[in-house]
Order: structure tokens, then C-alpha cells, then sequence
């Protein structure tokens, strides 16, 4: 096995009783962007949660950058360099664009990512730095999600369903930053409804089936009846 | 009807029989106690019941309802100054006046609830204590019972009760314990009725309950009334035994509001039996710790926030779960053909 | 700005003291506009004070959506510390703020670290009942050590200086000073709110925990930061209470019902609101007492029961509870 920045290891996740990952193991490399598909509910977003310290996890289940990291909270794992994109964005709503992307960044780590890359990443951030981060358009608001996570100069990147409830136009336009995102050395795992866009993107795919990994390959090896075979267990 | 096919929705389980048993049984006991205690147990066991029934109370508000209000004290200095007023500027018998200062908070209540019901969560928790504070200086202004200094039943109210010292305090003492388990058993009742089930439904699930088409705002709006018309009479009881009355006393924030919530939280909010629990770890601690001054209420402010942080359903929650115990037939369980589903 | 409070207080009274002249004394003309008009004034700067009360309580309700009941009492026990800090050093009160609060600071961080954040949550009865009981502890605590005697701290001459205004009106230079100082403590939230990456942190945990987190943000750190905040000003506000009126263990939680009215009447989350409902409840009580003494503390309570009853959501809202 190469030597992955991020591993994951036997991962369980449970809210209560209910248990919704079942040994989930999976490894992102540096400079690489895997791709978790599945259908609704069968774990993708606590994958990501779990990974960034929003849900409890055994502690080497997750191993990043070689150190044991499952467990930690979520404030401690972005000083590891591990950010995260919430599902639906969650802006904080009294707060203007560029605070939004400020708080991103008051962690203070070093790296490329600033205020005015990010600006030239999303030019039309700039134009709307002063306004109330509410006040934007669905896409807008996901630039200004992604730009607060890169601003943490993260190492390994997570996006939760960033097409979510967004124009195909504006996903395109938006997954068209991704390289620019990776030339930086960034490593990148996107949960994603949208297949067809995640394939696109990803090197690698991990298709999860009811907590568990029903398939995993090559993102140009996967044809759509392995896929659909993944995604329903037929 | 054939037996398989009679339904009816049981209350009590063995350990609620057993329960009932030693309440009632305990019941007869302390009624029967003027003629086993001296006068100080009376005065301390008195003293007891008026925690236990204000105690009862605010959980019924609080633990049910959902009303966190920190300004209970506003109607046991109320009903305490409507006894005060009847008795000494109306002539009416200090007995009668105790139901009529219960109707009269109650009354009061009403625009009280309208304003208060106005804010939520903890805005309403402070706005009923600055209600209370408006009742306290108001009642400092009445000059006719000497205002902000306070004032005293004349002797001619007292004999009023009974012709003997002795007799007067059996009798203070009976009310007090009637009073006690009349309130427990009306709260019992209710939570055995209709409202019953749509309070532990809000207790439960406030949003839940609104769904499934419970009238919320009446019934929250019903048990502040009601229990407005019972601290009241418990707030008149206790003065009438204490016979001095001064706006800081009748309106005290520690007395009638801080220590029952203390007692409740340390019994277990949102149980029957918490409040009795917790009315007794008070008392213990005031008799044990009696010669430490302030320290008491030290150790019992610190006592209540460990129980709150270690054990929220409090020390007979604590117990309860562990052995399934209830004193209070007031668990439903459906019974189908005269046996229980599994 | 602690240390510059010896330096003001210095520079006042070598400038402005007269001796004779009491706070809201009239001295040329002695029309009954004149004297409502001073009422109205000194309502006004007793308004100051109880803004000061209420902008510790209106912070952390805004971050944390905690209600602090035992910040009375903490005001009163920084009015204690402060009395120690005198007798000891045999310093000026106002100087002893450069003790008093950095102590109630460092208090306030611990008190939210050890205790205060394990009772965050969805249900408000545990912050309410925890904080009722830490009101019980220290008013007891205080109780223990200082009995129930009233005291009061002597700032020397600056007490007595006063400043004519025109008109026959003149104001008392302390409460002129504490009146400063409130809006200079609501002015500098406000900057430290809007202006800092600390008050954007504040914000940004106010609006959304678990994110914040993710962002790095530390809530439990953010919370206790926020609690050592409103303890600086609390200590403020015990000493300026201190020094201005008579003071016992027992007095807190009437400063905290002030505060309290202040916060709503003014709207949450607006610290200038909390500025105005402070002044509309002393200026109502100044009325009410000049109508009757007995009416003193009464008129502020139905002021904010009539703001109540005719718009809960206070003057000038920001945000929603």
C-alpha cells in the first residue's frame, strides 16, 4: 500500500443505537482527489464528519500524516490541516463574506492560501466582501464555503455535497476551480450526489453502500453498471 | 363483550400498589402526628409540607409544563399578603381566607400569564422575577399593613383559629399536612387525565406535541393559573404560622424560589416523587448543619449544581431507573383481554 | 484604560471641584422645570450605571445564550474584591480597578472552563439552576466573610466635585465620570464585536457552534473568553457601584433585574439598545422617586413592563433569541 496522507481504518460510526458505518477502511494520497459516491443515508457525509473531528471515532481509525487523529475535536484536527465544507454550506449568517473567510483563517497556518487568493480564485468574492454572507446566491455562498476551508490552508480538503441544490451551470463553474485547488499540493475527498461531475473530477472512487464500501477502483475504470450495482447491491 | 376483546389502559404496576400503600400509610401516620410529636416536630414537619407542596408545584410548571419560572415567590407573598389583608382589614376567618388568597393569585394570574407569556425561555424565566419584584414593592407600599416594615396578626385574628395555644397549632399543623397532600393529589390527577398526557407529551417533545395536535399555549397557560391558586394558599399557610409578615420575607427570591427549585432538581425535575425526595435532603441538611450559619445554604447551592451536572434526573431519578420504583400510580401501560402486551 | 481612570479622576477634580456643591444641587434659578430637568439628568446618569450592569449579561446572552443569574451577585462580590483591595493597599477605588479587574477576569475564565460550559445545551434549565446556585454560594460566601453590614467605598474628593452646567443644573462629577465610562465600555464591545478577529469569533460561534469549531474555533476557549470579558466589565460596574451608593451581600440580584430590563428593553444583541434601556429605566426611577420615594424602584419596573406589553422584542432588536 502507498504511503497515504489520510487512512482510514476499520472506521464504525454510530448516532446512538443506530450504527451507520461498518469498518470503513479507505487511504487518500498526497495531490490526490478521491471521490465518495452512494446513495442518500449510506454514510458518506458521517465518512467526512468523522474525519473532521465532528463525530466521535475510535483513535487509529484515523491515521493522518502518519499520527493517529480519530477522536480528536474538530478545532484540533484543522491545526492538523484537515478542513472541511459543510453540507448546505452553513455560512455564518451575521457575519460579511470576507469575515466568513476570515474565521476560516484565524487558525493562522502557513501556506498559499490568503485572503487575495482566494479573491482570485473567486473574483466575484471580492466584489462582495462587504456584504452579509446571506445575502448571495446559492453558488456564491459555496464559493465563499469553499474559500473559508482553504483559507485554514488546509492539507487534505473535504467537500460535503457541494452541487447540492445548485444550477448545473454554477456546479460546472464551480468544480472548474478544482485543479487550481489541487496545483497547490492539496489533497481533496468530495461526497457527491452528482456521479457523472465526481467521476469527472476523481482519481480515485469509493462508492459506499449502507455503511460500507461496496466498491472502490480507478475513476476511469468504473462503468455505470458496476456503479449501479454498488449503489443498490443488485 | 368477550374478554379477548377489552382494552383498558392500566395506571399502576405492583411497585405503584406498594407505593400507594406506604403514601397512605404514611399519610395516616404524620396526621396522627400531634398526638407522637412534640411542637417542635409539628412547626418542622410543617414547615416540610409547605416545601413539599411548593416544591410539587414548581415541578408541575417547570418539570411539565416547561415554564422555568424563577418568580414563584411572587404568589406566596401574594397569597400570604391577601391573607394578611383579609384578616386584618375585612375581618374574614383567617381559615376561609387561605382558599380566597388562593383564588384571588389565581385571578391575578391571569393578566400576570398574558404579559409573561409574551417572552420565551429564559426571558420568561426573568420576566417572572421581575413580576415578582413588582408585587414585593407594591406590597411595601400598602400603608395599611405598615408597607416596607411590615406588620403582625393582632391576637384577636389568632384566637380566631382556636381557643387554645395547642389547639391552634394542631390545627395549623393538620392544614398544612392536608393542604400538602391535597395539592399532590390534585397534580397526581391531572397527570392521570387528559392533561395529563398532553403535559408529559410537552414535557417530552414540546414540538411533538404541538404536531399531534395538542393546545399547547391553553394547557401551559391552565397549569400556571392552577399553580398560581396553589402557592397561594401554601404561601398564606406559612404566614399565617409564622404570624409577621414583611414585603422582604413574603417576597423572598431565596426562600420561596431558589431553595424549591434546589429541592426539586435535587429530587428529580419532572418526577412526583422529586420533589418529596428533595425536601427531605434539605431539611436534613438544615438540621445537620444548623450550627454553620450561611454555610447550609452554601453546601446546598453547591449540592444542587453537582446534581444537575452528574445526575439531571436527580437522586431519585437516580433510583427509579435502577429499580423501576414509582410511588405514583401514573404510568400507562394498555391492557389487552386482562393481560399486558409484551 | 484602568490606568488612565487615576489620572481622569485627578485631572477632574484639580478642575471642576467646588466645594459646597452637591451632585444635582440648583443654584440660580429654582423653577419646577429646572428641577424636573435635573431629575431628568441624573435619571439619565443613573442610567449609565445600570447599562453597565446589563452589557456583561447582554454579551454572553448574545454568545452563548447563557442568562447569568448569580451577575448580580458577581458585580457585589467585585465590589468586595475591591473593598479588600483598598483596605489592603490603602489605594483609591478607582485605582483599584487595575486589580479588580483582571481578578474578576481570571475568575470569570475559570468559573466558564470548569463549571459554566458543561450546562450549555438545548435545555436552559441547567445554566439557569447552576448560576442560580453559584447566586446562593456567593451571596452566602459574601454573607460569611463580611456579614450582613452595609459598606461602601470613600473615592475622596471626586465624590462631592461637581460641574455646572448652565442653566442652575449641575451634575456630579462621579456620576458624570460613570456615566462616561459606561458609554466608553459600550462603545469599546461594540468596536471589540465588529472590529476584532476575537469578536468575529464571537459571532461566529454565536451563529453556529459545531461550524465554528470546524473552522478551529474552540468553544469551550471562545465561551470562556467571553465569560472573562463580562466579568472585566462587571468589575467596572461593582467598583462604580461601590463607590456610589451603600452596598451588602444581599443586594445582587435586584442589579442583576436591572440589567436585565436594560438588556430587553434595549433588544438583544444591541449594545447601544442595552445603553438606551438602561437609561430609560433610570430616568424612570429618577421620575418616580421625585414623584414619590416609595415609587423609586416600581416606575423602572413597570417602564419595562409597559415596553413589555407593547413591543417584547425590545427597541432595537439585532437578533433573534
Amino acid at each position: 500500500m502507498p504511503d497515504h496522507l489520510l487512512e482510514v481504518r476499520a472506521l464504525d460510526a454510530h448516532y446512538g443505537d443506530f450504527q451507520a458505518l461498518f469498518g470503513i477502511s479507505i487511504g487518500v494520497s498526497q495531490g490526490e482527489v478521491v471521490a465518495v459516491i452512494g446513495a442518500n443515508g449510506a454514510g458518506k457525509s458521517t465518512l467526512l464528519k468523522c474525519i473532521a473531528g465532528a463525530m466521535p471515532a475510535r483513535g487509529d481509525a484515523i491515521v493522518f500524516d502518519r499520527a493517529p487523529i480519530g477522536g480528536l475535536p474538530a478545532h484540533v484536527v484543522v491545526a492538523r490541516g484537515i478542513a472541511l465544507v459543510p453540507e448546505g454550506r452553513r455560512l455564518f449568517p451575521s457575519l460579511s463574506v470576507e469575515e466568513n473567510l476570515l474565521v476560516g483563517g484565524q487558525l493562522g497556518r502557513p501556506g498559499p492560501w490568503t485572503l487575495k487568493r482566494v479573491y482570485d480564485l473567486f473574483p466575484i468574492l471580492a466584489e462582495r466582501a462587504r456584504q452579509p454572507s446571506t445575502s448571495l446566491s446559492g453558488g456564491q455562498q459555496q464559493m465563499v464555503a469553499i474559500g473559508r476551508a482553504l483559507m485554514s490552508n488546509p492539507r487534505l480538503l473535504l467537500c460535503d455535497e457541494i452541487s447540492l441544490g445548485l444550477a448545473p451551470i454554477v456546479i460546472r463553474d464551480i468544480y472548474a476551480r478544482l485543479p487550481a485547488i489541487v496545483a497547490e499540493g492539496i489533497s481533496v475527498v468530495i461526497v457527491e450526489q452528482d456521479i457523472v461531475q465526481a467521476l469527472k473530477v476523481a482519481n480515485h472512487v469509493y462508492c459506499l453502500q449502507e455503511g460500507r464500501v461496496a466498491l472502490s477502483g480507478e475513476a476511469r475504470a468504473m462503468t455505470r453498471e458496476k456503479i449501479a450495482a454498488a449503489y443498490f447491491g443488485v | 363483550m368477550s374478554d379477548a376483546t377489552s382494552i383498558r389502559v392500566e395506571h399502576s404496576n405492583r411497585a405503584s400498589r406498594i407505593g400507594l400503600a406506604i403514601v397512605s400509610g404514611a399519610v395516616i401516620a404524620l396526621a396522627a402526628a400531634p398526638w407522637w410529636a412534640d411542637r417542635a416536630s409539628l412547626r418542622l414537619l410543617s414547615e416540610i409540607y409547605a416545601y413539599v407542596a411548593l416544591a410539587s408545584l414548581w415541578n408541575l410548571l417547570a418539570g411539565y409544563a416547561g415554564l422555568v419560572s424563577v418568580g414563584q415567590h411572587a404568589y406566596v407573598g401574594l397569597g400570604a399578603y391577601v391573607l394578611f389583608a383579609l384578616a386584618m382589614l375585612a375581618g374574614v376567618h383567617p381559615l376561609v381566607a387561605i382558599p380566597i388568597a388562593g383564588f384571588a393569585a389565581a385571578i391575578i394570574s391571569v393578566p400576570v400569564a398574558l404579559l409573561m407569556f409574551r417572552l420565551r425561555g429564559h426571558y420568561f424565566a426573568i420576566g417572572t422575577w421581575v413580576m415578582a419584584e413588582v408585587f414585593r414593592l407594591s406590597a411595601a407600599q400598602v400603608s395599611a399593613l405598615d408597607g416596607g416594615s411590615g406588620t403582625s396578626l393582632p391576637a384577636a385574628v389568632i384566637l380566631s383559629i382556636a381557643g387554645t395555644r395547642q389547639m391552634r397549632e394542631f390545627v395549623v399543623y393538620w392544614i398544612a399536612l392536608a393542604l400538602a397532600v391535597a395539592i399532590l393529589a390534585a397534580i397526581v390527577m391531572l397527570l392521570r387525565s387528559r392533561y395529563g398526557l398532553a403535559l408529559t407529551a410537552i414535557r417530552d417533545n414540546e414540538l411533538g406535541a404541538r404536531s399531534n395536535g395538542v393546545d399547547v399555549a391553553r394547557v401551559k397557560y391552565l397549569v400556571y393559573v392552577a399553580v398560581a391558586f396553589g402557592t397561594a394558599m401554601v404561601g398564606a399557610l406559612i404566614f399565617l404560622q409564622k404570624i409577621r409578615i414583611s414585603p422582604d420575607t413574603a417576597f423572598s427570591v431565596n426562600d420561596w424560589t431558589a431553595f424549591v427549585i434546589f429541592i426539586t432538581v435535587i429530587g428529580g425535575i419532572g418526577r412526583i416523587e422529586g420533589p418529596i425526595i428533595g425536601t427531605l435532603v434539605f431539611f436534613v441538611l438544615r438540621q445537620t448543619l444548623a450550627d454553620l450559619g450561611a454555610i447550609y445554604l452554601l453546601i446546598l447551592g453547591a449540592v444542587a449544581i453537582v446534581v444537575m451536572l452528574k445526575a439531571p434526573k436527580g437522586l431519585w431519578g437516580l433510583v427509579a431507573d435502577r429499580f423501576g420504583w414509582q410511588l405514583f400510580p401514573l404510568e400507562r401501560r394498555l391492557v389487552i383481554g386482562g393481560k399486558q402486551p409484551s | 484604560m484602568a490606568a488612565l481612570v487615576p489620572a481622569i479622576h485627578a485631572l477632574l477634580v484639580t478642575t471642576t471641584w467646588m466645594p459646597g456643591i452637591k451632585p444635582g444641587m440648583t443654584t440660580e434659578r429654582t423653577g419646577c422645570d429646572v428641577e424636573w430637568l435635573n431629575t431628568i439628568l441624573q435619571g439619565v446618569l443613573l442610567g449609565g450605571l445600570y447599562a453597565m450592569f446589563a452589557a456583561g449579561l447582554s454579551l454572553i446572552f448574545g454568545v452563548m445564550r447563557l442568562v447569568n443569574i448569580a451577575h448580580g451577585d458577581l458585580i457585589v462580590l467585585a465590589a468586595y474584591v475591591a473593598l479588600v483591595t483598598v483596605e489592603t493597599l490603602g489605594i483609591n477605588p478607582l485605582t483599584s480597578l487595575v486589580i479588580v479587574v483582571p481578578v474578576m477576569a481570571a475568575l470569570g475564565y475559570i468559573l466558564q472552563r470548569v463549571l459554566l460550559n458543561r450546562t450549555l445545551g438545548d435545555d436552559l434549565l441547567p445554566p439557569l439552576l447552576v448560576t442560580f446556585g453559584l447566586s446562593v454560594i456567593i451571596q452566602n460566601a459574601l454573607l460569611q466573610f463580611f456579614t450582613a453590614d452595609s459598606r461602601k467605598l470613600n473615592a475622596g474628593d471626586i465624590e462631592i466635585a461637581s460641574i455646572q452646567i448652565g442653566g442652575g443644573l449641575a451634575v456630579g462629577v462621579l456620576p458624570l465620570l460613570q456615566f462616561a465610562l459606561a458609554v466608553a465600555v459600550i462603545a469599546g464591545l461594540q468596536w471589540l464585536f465588529y472590529r476584532t478577529a476575537l469578536g468575529r469569533a464571537f459571532r461566529a460561534t454565536s451563529d453556529d457552534q459545531p461550524v465554528a469549531q470546524l473552522m478551529g474555533l474552540n468553544n469551550a476557549h471562545v465561551f470562556a473568553l467571553a465569560m472573562a470579558l463580562s466579568l472585566a466589565v462587571v468589575a467596572l460596574a461593582g467598583v462604580l457601584l461601590a463607590v456610589r451608593a451603600n452596598f451588602d451581600p444581599s443586594i445582587g440580584p435586584a442589579r442583576l433585574i436591572f440589567g436585565f430590563e436594560a438588556v430587553i428593553i434595549g433588544g438583544l444583541g444591541s449594545l447601544w439598545g442595552t445603553l438606551a434601556g438602561g437609561v430609560i429605566i433610570g430616568v424612570a426611577q429618577a421620575i418616580g422617586a421625585k414623584l414619590d420615594p416609595g415609587w423609586n424602584l416600581l416606575a423602572g419596573h413597570i417602564a419595562f413592563l409597559i415596553v413589555l406589553a407593547l413591543r417584547p422584542q425590545g427597541l432595537f432588536p439585532k437578533v433573534q433569541g
